[in-house]
């Protein structure tokens, strides 16, 4: 079948423009929260540690890892949109860079997990 | 699935202005990413992967880091340039989602106002952190700081 210019392509570069999406929302909700909860320093060193303390609570250990998988996603596919806007080269091969970016994603989680997740669940 | 085709558009916006913010807006995106990328992992490594990680962070954490300038300035920095990336998505978002000109009017009304106070905010927070408050219980506080300010 002839190919038409269309808007979407699909396929790992549609979906991980999906990702691109919904990750910024959600770091950015989750900024809006911090700068809010740093703020409490200027109330009260009683009231700031008293909010912080549940972030090293199990749930929002939990979820700190999500929002820094996030994070990680967002930034590595952030360096592959200006890499493929830049060479031809990763143009080309924009598909496979979607996986680089989850490569590079499960490697530095799988060093940022343990020692996190023990200093949420060990107390340590 | 087949997706539509594209169509010609039915007219060209002319306004230069708004061609030139978009451009802007473009720069700004990639730049201010790749700043962000140095200044968020390392922010992210120093507080969650030194020391206790997320344990170790409480009021005289905080101290011992605005104690010096180069975290108060690398904090700041991060604050203008996160809110305004971020800020600048959502509007991006804004354009693509809402139907209307009135839910856009009102959605990037209520963004601009969150984005600007929330910069006010924490850059207030930042330039005005007092690390040893009157009257504080001195377990709270950065004992070691407070005594070399002479506050303790």
């Amino acid at each position: 079948m002839q190919s038409a210019p269309t808007l979407y392509r699909g396929r790992e570069g549609m979906w991980m423009w999906v990702v691109h999406r919904a990750t910024g929302v959600a770091i950015f909700f989750f900024l809006v929260v911090h700068v809010i909860d740093t703020a409490l320093v200027r109330v009260s060193p009683e009231a700031y540690n008293e909010v912080i303390a549940s972030y090293k609570t199990p749930i929002f250990g939990l979820v700190e890892a999500g929002l820094v998988a996030a994070i990680i996603l967002h930034a590595f596919n952030g360096l592959r949109i200006i890499a493929i806007d830049t060479w031809p080269w990763a143009l080309k091969h924009q598909r496979a860079l979607v996986w680089v970016v989850w490569g590079i994603m499960i490697v530095l989680m799988a060093g940022f997990l343990p020692r996190h997740l023990s200093h949420v669940f060990g107390g340590a | 699935m087949q997706a539509p085709e594209l169509k010609a558009p039915a007219f060209v916006r002319s306004g230069r202005s708004r061609t030139q913010v978009e451009r802007w807006s473009w720069i700004f995106m990639r730049a201010s990413g790749v700043i962000l990328i140095v200044l968020i992992f390392t922010h992210l490594f120093i507080n969650l992967l030194t020391g206790d990680g997320v344990n170790q962070i409480d009021f005289a954490f905080v101290a011992g880091k605005w104690a010096s300038p180069l975290w108060k300035v690398w904090d700041l920095t991060m604050l203008v340039l996160a809110m305004i990336h971020g800020g600048n998505g959502m509007r991006l978002l804004i354009n693509d989602y809402a139907r209307t000109t009135w839910l856009r009017k009102t959605l990037k009304v209520a963004l601009a106002t969150s984005v600007t106070l929330i910069i006010v905010l924490g850059s207030l927070v930042i330039f005005t952190f007092d690390p040893c408050p009157e009257g504080t219980d001195p377990a709270l506080l950065n004992i070691e700081l407070c005594e070399d300010l002479g506050r303790l």
